[in-house]
Parts: C-alpha cells; structure tokens; sequence
C-alpha cells in the first residue's frame, strides 16, 4: 500500500493578463504517492510550470486544497508554507538558478544554511552529495567555471541536500545538451530509485515516457494521465 | 539561518558588488568626516578662544567706562555720554579688599624717536601693576614702581620688536627716547612674548600713568584692569565696584565689568550653537547618503530578483530575506562609518601636527552623533528596499520579473 504524499483537490489559478483573465489551473485534481516517477508534459503555456510550482508551494491556489501528507497547505502563513517547502521539496530549474558570487559548494549549501545548520556541518553534507554526483573536483569552482551539465549536478545537490521527500524538476534538460540531459534524467531516476518522488515537466516526450505516470496539461487542465504498471 | 552566516553572505554580496559598494562607502563616509571635521572646526573655535581668555586668568577683572546695553534695555534719555573713568576712580578701586592690584590704562599713539628714528607705537600709560596683572615681563631693566597716585616720571619700558627697530642691537636701558617730542629715559625691554588679548605687545611702550595723563592731556582711562586677591570673589567685588562708582558718580554706575567667567560663557553660548549648527547642516550630507543608499539597494534589489526567488524557493521566509537585505545595509553603513571616522581623526590629527596654534577637537557628541545619525538613516533608508525585496513572489522573481 502506498500513502498518498501530494493531494490536490479542485485547483484553480487565474492570471489576469492585462483585464483578460486567463484560467492557468483549471480545476485541477491530482494525487502523487510517494516514491512515485510522474512527468508532466504538455503545449507550452498550458500551466506545467504553475501546477508544479503549486506543488512545491511556491504559488497559491485561488481556490481548491492541497494536503500534503494529508495536511492543508493552502491557508497557511506564508512562514509555514516556506517551512514546508524547506523541508519537503526540492526544486530544480531549467536555467540552474545558482547565486554567481558563491563557489559550488556555497551554491549547493545555501539550503542548509537558511535551515540554520551550522557550517561544518553543511559543508560535510555537501561534499558527500556531491561525492555521488560526481562533482567532488568541483566544489570550490564558481558556476561559471563549470559546463552546464555540472551546474545542474550542482543544482541537483542543492536540492538533495536537505533530504526532500519531493523533486521538482521544471525542464532540467532544457538548457542542456543531449549527452548531459540524458546524464541529469539519469541522475534524478537514480535518486527516485532510492526513494524520492520525482515530478519532472518536460516538452520532450522521450524523456516525459520515461516515467510511471505521464500527464499531459492542455489550458489548465489535465487531459492525460497514464500510469504504466512498474514492470522493470 | 545562523547570525553569522546572514553577516556572511551579506558580506559576500558586498565584496562581490565592489563598485557599488565602493561608492556607497564613500558617501557614508563623507558624511561622517564631515560632520566630524566640521565640528571639530567649531569645538576648535571654542578651544582657542578659551585658551586665550584663560590667558586673562580668573582672576582677573576688566572694568570699561559706559555701560553696555547687553540686554537691549532701554534708550538711554539723559541723552549724556558717560562719564570717563579716571585716574582717581581707579586709585579708590584699589581700597576695595578683595582687590591685590589695579592696572588703570590710558592709551594712545605716539610718534616714538631716538637719533633720528622714529615710529608710531601704542604707548600705554599705566600703574607698576600693569607688570604683575598682565604678567608681563622683562628680557633686561627694571619696571618703573609708581602706583597710580604717584606723580609723573619720565621713564619708559618698550616691547621688544620697537626696541629692535629703535636699537637694532645696541644697548637701550638708560638711552633717552621722545615720545611725541617729550624725553623719557629707556629703563626696560619686555621680554618677546606673543599677542595677549589680542594686543601684540611686542609693539608697546609704557609708561607711568600720570605721563600719560600729560602726554595725551587727558585724565580719561581706556580701561582698570583689576587682580583680585583670590578668584571666585568676582561677584562680590563687581557690586562694590558699582557701589563705588556710583558714589562717585553722582549716582549712576555707568561702567561695564568684564571677567574671564562672564566672556567666556556668553562666548561659550554662541559657539555652542554655532558649533551644533555646523553640525547638523553636515549631518544633511549625512541624509544625502542615505538617499544614496536606498536607490542604490533599490536597483541591487531588482538586480537580484533571481537571487530572492531562489531564496524563497529554496525555503527562506520574507523575514529573512528582508534580513539579509538589512544586514547588507548595515554592514555597508558600519564599513563607512569606520572609514569616516578614521579619515575624521585621521584629518584632525594631521591639522593639528600642521597648525599646531589651532586646536582642532572631535567633540566626543559629534563623534556619537554621526556614528548615531548614519546607523538609523543606512537602516532607515535600506528599510523599504529590503521590504520591497522580501514581497517578491518567488515565481516571478525566479523569472526576473
Ligand atoms: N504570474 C503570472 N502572471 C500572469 N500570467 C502568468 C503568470 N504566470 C504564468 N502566467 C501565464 O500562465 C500561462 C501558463 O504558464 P506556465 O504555467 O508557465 O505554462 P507552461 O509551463 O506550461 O509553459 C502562460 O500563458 C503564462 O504566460
Ligand atoms: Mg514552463
């Protein structure tokens, strides 16, 4: 039996764009267990980014629920939200978002040093995150002295660090090469191997038909949502 | 997040903005130097000037014909000049018990020659107690020991710079000189000793006060000036030198008594101000910084919307962004306030080794003050940017939005 670790019921989101209102979640109703590999697929500005950005709570809902772990998160302080989303999620974006000025390993403890976890403590952390990511030679490098690939890995033991049961991951490959993409979805599988729940928009299909369960986003709503048995 | 990894990565961002930074600093810290420098020209002020009244000593007295309308009284109706003071009001001053000595003053120019040359001095006439009251003296001689009772007599003591004109490097005691075509014989050189209450005295004559009397044919005294026994008893003799006068005044105490206390508080009062005033208006440099300092953190903030979305993403509360954002400001201000200061002293100190007469000194007020003053207005001013930045929605600001 699995636990149900995401439950969104009746999600809706309108942007006003200008006076236009644009409906960018549309009664949304998903749930994702733990452990679970989902890709979210779909046209551009069909609402990938905000459905994932709900579920890392970094956006709010207009109306509808989100439990997480069966815990309302929708009417809560925004303290708490950041709480949760300290301590539960993982993000990881297209274009890596690393602070320039700091080294990799400052990048990748940032995490942990908004947590309050002291510096010794932070650097043993990422060091051995990065051990397993590869990029142990390249703790003390600035971002721009590393090749998109390795800013990603980075990216990646930034969100690892703080031990987050969810990975959110909005078009990791996108700024990628094909090697290096392929190398990163490796990468996050792996981890989902070991347990974490991985949710990765994408546009590319091969990569989306990698995972569990496939949904596909069209104007705000899920019209697809297919669940290959784990077989492997 | 730990206290001192907020500091730290504050202090990351400023080393990594290094202009931005630079320039910062350099306005808090005008501002600073500023209000220090110019301060300290005021308390410089204040310094010199009681050094040179504490020059007059304490207990000294100075006692001036006329009264002073200080206060803005009314008109004068008996429509009189006042009376002069003379020769023998000072000679009555000097029963007064309080009083040790009187140096009654008449002063005027006279045309000073010897063997053909000559020269205009201020020839002062007064009594032997010229001597102990303005501490005055002698390289070579002796004074002249009349009182002011005394009759006239013809001798002189000349201030050194006349005496070198006059003599070059001969002999002058004993040599006979005119004044204004009157003899008196040379029988004292004033030791070189600088300006005292604004008087060089190094271009002096003086003689005894009844030749003076007759030389400008005049009993009508320039000023008294009065040693008193022991200070603190400036009151006390103040009302009986009005007692006095207005004895032998027929009624009217038209004299003005000036002490050491009494000129220096009135001046202490107006330096003060000034002093404060100069302040605050350097302390607007102080609130231009400041200015400085909130547009500059606006445009670092829209800068490094990124940075705040990522922060948000990655779990930091809109408190501890604002934080962070604070942090830099204070450390930025603190930095500048160090700089400012150091280069405050720093410039006193020089000033000091340069014009060693002028003594320019920091008030201690001006120092907390700025330092104050420059504290609240870097987080007074870097508040509403660091504000701005903690509402940021974390997914627009992670798109730069
Ligand atoms: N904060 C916002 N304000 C206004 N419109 C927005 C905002 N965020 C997203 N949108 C719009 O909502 C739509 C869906 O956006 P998004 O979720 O990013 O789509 P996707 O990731 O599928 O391309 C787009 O048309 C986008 O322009
Ligand atoms: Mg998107």
């Amino acid at each position: 039996m699995t636990t149900s670790l995401i439950k969104l019921e009746n999600l809706n989101k309108t942007y006003l764009i200008g006076e236009q209102p644009l409906q960018v979640l549309n009664q949304v109703n998903l749930t994702i267990n733990q452990g679970d590999y989902v890709s979210i697929m779909g046209p551009s500005g069909s609402g990938k980014s905000t459905l994932l950005n709900m579920i890392g709570m970094l956006d709010r809902p207009d109306d509808g629920e989100y439990l997480l772990k069966a815990k309302p998160t929708v009417n809560i302080t925004e303290e708490k939200r950041a709480q949760l989303r300290r301590d539960h999620v993982g993000f990881i974006f297209q274009n890596f978002h690393l602070i320039p000025r700091l080294s990799a390993r400052e990048n990748a403890e940032l995490p942990l040093m908004i947590a309050g976890i002291s510096a010794k403590q932070r650097k043993v952390k990422v060091l051995n995150v990065f051990e397993k990511l590869g990029i142990s030679d390249r703790s003390e490098h600035l971002p721009k002295q590393l090749s998109g690939g390795q800013m990603q890995r980075v990216a990646i033991a930034r969100a690892m660090v703080m031990e987050p049961e969810i990975l959110l991951a909005d078009e990791p490959t996108g700024n990628l090469d094909q090697k290096s993409g392929l190398e990163v979805i490796d990468l996050l599988e792996e981890l989902n191997k070991q347990g974490i729940t991985l949710i990765v928009v994408t546009h590319d299909s091969n990569l989306g038909k990698r995972a569990n369960r496939q949904l596909t986003m069209v104007d705000g709503k899920i019209t697809q949502d297919i669940i290959r048995n784990a077989t492997t | 997040m730990l206290l001192h990894d907020n500091w730290l990565y504050s202090w990351q961002a400023l080393v990594r903005h290094k202009l931005r930074t630079a320039l910062l600093l350099v306005a808090v810290a005008i501002g600073v130097t500023s209000v220090l420098l110019l301060t300290s020209l005021g308390e410089g002020a204040r310094l010199f000037i009681e050094k040179e009244f504490s020059a007059l000593g304490s207990e000294i007295m100075i006692v001036l014909p006329g009264r002073k309308e200080t206060t803005g009284g009314s008109v004068p109706i008996y429509g009189n000049t006042p009376r002069d003071l003379t020769i023998d009001d000072a000679v009555a001053m000097e029963k007064i018990s309080t009083v040790k000595a009187i140096a009654p003053i008449i002063a005027g120019t006279s045309l000073l020659s010897f063997q053909g040359k000559s020269r205009e001095v201020i020839t002062l006439g007064s009594s032997t107690g010229i001597f102990s009251v303005r501490k005055l003296s002698l390289s070579k001689g002796r004074i002249f020991t009349s009182k002011a009772k005394d009759p006239a007599q013809a001798v002189c003591v000349l201030g050194s710079t006349i005496k070198q004109e006059l003599f070059g490097n001969k002999k002058a005691i004993g040599e006979w000189v005119r004044f204004s075509g009157q003899r008196f014989r040379v029988i004292g050189i004033l030791q070189e000793r600088g300006e005292s209450m604004g008087l060089d005295m190094r271009q002096m004559a003086i003689i005894p006060i009844r030749s003076a009397e007759t030389l400008f044919n005049s009993p009508a005294l320039f000023r008294i000036l009065l040693e008193l026994k022991q200070s603190g008893s400036e009151l006390y003799t103040e009302n009986k030198l009005m007692e006095l006068i207005k004895k032998r005044h027929e009624g009217e105490a038209d004299i003005t008594i000036l002490s050491q206390n009494s000129l220096m508080s009135s001046f202490n009062n107006i330096l003060n101000l000034v002093t404060a005033s100069i302040g605050a208006i350097a302390a607007i440099s102080l609130i231009v910084a400041g200015f400085l300092i909130m547009n500059v953190s606006y445009v670092s903030v829209s800068r490094r919307k990124q940075e705040i979305g990522l922060l948000k993403a990655l779990g930091a509360t809109a408190k501890e962004v604002k934080i962070l954002f604070l942090t830099e400001a204070l450390l930025l201000v603190s930095l500048g306030v160090v700089i400012g200061l150091l280069l405050g002293y720093g410039s006193t100190i020089l000033a000091a080794y340069l014009w060693p007469e002028f003594p320019l000194a920091i008030p201690l007020w001006a120092t907390f003050a700025s330092v104050s003053i420059a504290l609240i207005i870097g987080l007074l001013f870097s508040w509403l940017p660091a504000s701005h930045a903690a509402k940021h929605d974390p997914v627009l600001a992670l798109r730069g939005l």
